[in-house]
């Protein structure tokens, strides 16, 4: 008998053995699919992906990650891992709600991890972070740091989440100078919006040149025309997401930091060790879910007179002194 | 005024200038062009790489406009040794172009369609608007005055008479093509290498097909189509500005209004502003 007669068959059988053997591990799966804008973007989805490696390395678990090329592509990723018998796919941004209350349905033996909404489901964990407590945090440092009582803020694609940002960054602003003056921009109202640097870097020069010395910009990839254009005019810009002190040294005042990464890893250990509890979880100041970035690129930027008078405030909030305006809540009553 | 508005509408202005021009040259030779976009896409891409790799921006812009030719001469040959419909090819390249750089970036940066950020030593001051100054002068030049530009309009105006005075058509288009792919690579190039600092995934947004909107605008003419072009910066610029101003009454203008100012402008000055458009007559014939 010629074994090579047989070859296609032994090599699909020995595929097919090789995927049971896989399987038979019993290795949790953790899928994550990410926005548009993608692992690379310094920001957002570079935060949750961060978190998820961290998990890969420090619990073992294997990974894998999506990019959605566009919004209506989310259902069948997360779809996609289902089928494959992924034991946990995370979900990062708003636009997901939709595709995870619809596969959560269809898939109610599988666990999800929605950042940024409350998808309502039993087997689906929803993360959403105190934006406008972290943002009255950096609008507090960026008016320590406007001489001229200006001070700018650049959203992405002109959404509730973004005026969020802003909503608590003024009412940081106006805590420590209430006569301060805040130029706003918004990108657009599509999500090419996340990805036009050139276009924020304009609209940083022009707030610039109307005499804005601080720009917090919540804009995912946008945001580096908001770094290019601090650092063309000798001005500061905060960060948004991640710590984005790094990119360019000097020129970046402090980040506001939404920790994305933590909420992911947290999330796959409690899946590792079987405690997963669905529901919404809300993060902000009291629990570091958000932050302001302290760490050797703006650590003589931020002066230690700075840290007491923010440390203060972060007290206050934490304590309830100080109420921070919430657009989601204000939005409601009109 | 020089600060605050001239050299903002300049910036803006350039990629969709180059572009445009691009797409001017290419039409008049009576291929139709909308792959701009797809063109100017892998321009930002290479150009961002080049920059960062040689540290020289003028290299970075040089290849990519190289990059945005080799592109169009892929749809060169579909189009004129093919001859594949205009429409649905230029689509097609589009669409390919999207693949392009998360496809290099992944091998060379390990990223997903990003760069890593260049340099400041590496990003240019102020010389693309030069290069775009000089670029408009010889287009409007070559156009109106010089043999090669003539006959590249018969190319596209009357194939016939060119052909019977024995040039050929097919040779006169592929320049045009060429010379698209070009200038709209030239056009992606600024974006990455002049007004910022990094490729990021499909940076382009839309330019190829406002730089589109320009040449017809413009009547197929050079320096009509580099007016058109400064129109669409001065309402992208005004728009910055107009953001969160009160015009009248006590809540400022929605954002949604004051974006939807470049389109508004496009369909007013097209539909009877500036006249009929008339297009090269035998453009789309091939």
């Amino acid at each position: 008998m010629n074994i090579f007669k047989y070859r296609p068959l032994v090599m699909v059988s020995s595929v097919f053995l090789g995927m049971l053997l896989t399987d038979a591990r019993a290795e949790l799966k953790v899928g994550l699919v990410l926005e548009k804008s993608g692992k690379d973007d310094k920001s957002f989805n570079a935060s949750a992906y961060q978190g998820l490696k961290r998990a890969e390395k420090e619990l073992g678990v294997m990974t894998k990650t999506v990019e959605a090329p566009d919004n209506s592509a989310y259902e069948s990723l997360q779809r996609a891992f289902a089928e494959k018998k992924f034991d946990l796919i995370v979900a990062i941004g708003f636009h997901q709600l939709e595709a995870v209350k619809k596969n959560a349905e269809r898939f109610p033996d599988q666990k999800f991890l929605l950042v940024d909404e409350d998808a309502k489901k039993p087997n689906v964990r929803s993360v959403m972070f105190e934006e406008h407590e972290g943002s009255y945090l950096v609008g507090a440092l960026a008016a320590m740091h406007a001489p001229s009582g200006k001070v700018g803020f650049i959203g992405g694609m002109d959404v509730p989440l973004i005026r969020r940002f802003q909503m608590g960054y003024e009412a940081g602003v106006k805590k420590v100078n209430p006569k301060a003056q805040l130029i706003v921009n918004y990108l657009g109202v599509t999500g090419e919006a996340w990805n036009n640097p050139p276009k924020a870097k304009e609209q940083a020069l022009d707030q610039f040149q109307r005499g804005a010395d601080v720009i917090y910009v919540a804009a995912g990839n946008s945001g580096m025309g908001v770094f290019d254009a601090a650092e063309a005019k000798k001005k500061l810009a905060i960060g948004v997401d991640s710590n984005q002190n790094w990119i360019k040294p000097g020129y970046v005042l402090s980040s506001m930091m939404k920790r994305v990464d933590d909420s992911v890893f947290e999330t796959v250990k409690m899946m590792k060790d079987g405690k997963f509890t669905p529901g919404l979880v809300r993060v902000g100041l009291k629990s570091k879910g958000v932050d302001y970035a302290l760490d050797q690129h703006n650590d003589k930027l931020v002066t230690a007179d700075d840290r007491k008078k923010l440390e203060a405030i972060r007290a206050d909030i934490i304590s309830g002194k100080i109420k921070v305006p919430d657009y989601y809540i204000s939005m409601k009553k009109k | 005024m020089l600060d605050s508005f001239i050299l903002p509408v300049c910036r803006v202005s350039a990629p969709l200038i180059l572009a445009a021009l691009g797409g001017m040259w290419c039409e008049r030779s009576g291929v139709i062009q909308i792959g701009l976009e797809g063109f100017m896409l892998v321009g930002s891409f290479f150009g961002a790489v080049y920059a960062l790799n040689t540290s020289n921006p003028y290299i970075g812009l040089l290849m990519a406009g190289v990059a945005g030719m080799v592109l169009s001469s892929l749809y060169g040959m579909v189009v004129l040794r093919y001859r594949a419909n205009q429409i649905v090819s230029g689509t097609a390249i589009n669409l390919f172009a999207m693949g392009i750089p998360p496809f290099f970036s992944k091998i060379w940066f390990d990223s997903t369609g990003s760069t890593p950020p260049i340099p400041t030593a590496a990003q240019f001051q102020i010389a693309p608007l030069w290069i775009t100054l000089a670029l408009v002068a010889l287009s409007a030049w070559a156009y109106h005055s010089s043999r090669f530009g003539l006959r590249l309009r018969f190319a596209g105006e009357h194939p016939d008479a060119l052909q019977s005075a024995g040039v050929s058509i097919s040779w006169k288009r592929w320049q045009g093509i060429l010379i698209s792919g070009f200038l709209a690579g030239l056009a992606g190039g600024t974006l990455s290498t002049y007004l910022s600092s990094s490729f990021i995934r499909n940076m382009s947004a839309g330019r190829g097909f406002i730089a589109l909107a320009a040449v017809i605008l413009g009547k197929w003419k050079p320096i009509p189509t580099v007016l058109a072009c400064l129109l669409f910066g001065v309402t992208e610029i005004a728009q910055i500005r107009l953001q969160g101003v009160v015009l009248w009454g006590a809540e400022p203008v929605p954002v949604q209004w004051i974006q939807i100012l470049p389109y508004l402008i496009t369909i007013i000055v097209l539909a009877g502003a500036v006249g009929r458009s008339e297009s090269p007559k035998a453009l789309g014939n091939s």
